[in-house]
């Protein structure tokens, strides 16, 4: 491991602690929580980003679903933390590995300096639009909070009420059967290409 | 924690993800990238959704209901992605997408 990797990874697990500092102090337990679950989100990234194998960038990408689904749960909506898990970390990152099998790797891909600086410009790209929204946004927000709670009763009735979601839903199931269909379709191994390949060059 | 901290975390995935797909130089890095922007539009849906919902009972399930529609075509994106991703690694023998470029030719 390189001395750039390895300041990277330590500067990535020193945050941790002090985020968590930070959001217990700012807020006690939720914010602590918040703080874990955020650093999760950006820490899977960053590290997905900046890691020159692809397979530990696929594994990166987990912390960064399961963070997601921890700040849905926050957020008091456990049906869809719950699906963001199954989904995202059960299905398209078993996708995405299937993916990185079938590739050859590339270790000299990654270029350090291209990176940094798509770091830096994300940096100053944030702050940038965080200063102007923290300036001149002014959300509405109900004056008083409700409390979290499970609409997952809710969610299924919207998905079958006449008056809700149902065209919606079902346009969902049309196009995911169209895109499966078309995936296996497009996916598929041709005639041709199972006749051995004269050149001794295999995909 | 307020609305803004959940906007930050979401714009900053959002903007590690334009990332992604900008500097890695590899398809497999283009579909993360766009999961993570995926994700941080569900993370802007579900805490607007979640701020919008008052003690009286007011605001509904929108913001939920079009994070559920997100993760449903995020699956479906990312099947058609994986199998288009295969046959331009079989046709071109490549992964990085600035060599898929048989209509130059």
């Amino acid at each position: 491991m390189e001395l750039t990797d390895r300041i990277f990874y330590w500067l990535v697990a020193a945050i941790a602690p002090l985020a968590i500092g930070a959001g217990a102090l700012a807020a006690g337990g939720p914010g602590a929580a918040f703080a874990l679950f955020a650093w999760l989100v950006l820490g899977g990234s960053l590290v997905c980003l900046w890691e020159r194998s692809v397979v530990r960038s696929a594994f990166a990408l987990l912390g960064t679903f399961g963070g997601t689904a921890g700040l849905f749960l926050l957020l008091g909506s456990d049906f869809l933390a719950m699906s963001q898990i199954l989904i995202y970390v059960g299905g398209i990152l078993a996708l995405i590995l299937f993916g990185v099998m079938l590739t050859p790797p590339d270790l000299t891909e990654r270029k350090l300096p291209r990176v940094a600086t798509g770091l830096v410009a994300v940096g100053a790209g944030v702050a940038f639009i965080a200063a102007k929204v923290a300036m001149t946004a002014d959300w509405v927000q109900a004056a008083e909070l409700a409390e979290p709670k499970s609409a997952t009763r809710e969610i299924g009735v919207g998905f079958v009420a006449a008056e809700e979601y149902v065209i919606a839903f079902e346009l969902a199931a049309v196009v995911l059967t169209v895109a499966l269909v078309a995936a296996v379709y497009v996916a598929r191994r041709r005639v041709v290409d199972l006749a051995p390949a004269p050149s001794g060059e295999q995909s | 924690m307020g609305l803004g901290a959940y906007i930050a975390v979401s714009a900053a995935l959002f903007a590690l993800g334009i990332v992604a797909i900008l500097v890695r130089r590899n398809v497999l890095y283009v579909l993360m990238g766009i999961e993570m922007i995926l994700n941080a539009a569900n993370i802007n849906f579900v805490a607007f959704d979640r701020f919008n919902q008052s003690a009286s009972g007011g605001g509904g399930l929108e913001g939920r209901m079009f994070a559920i529609f997100v993760i449903i075509l995020a699956a479906a994106e990312a099947a058609v992605a994986l199998a288009i991703v295969l046959n331009v690694f079989h046709l071109f023998n490549s992964v990085k997408p600035s060599e898929a470029d048989l209509l130059r030719e």
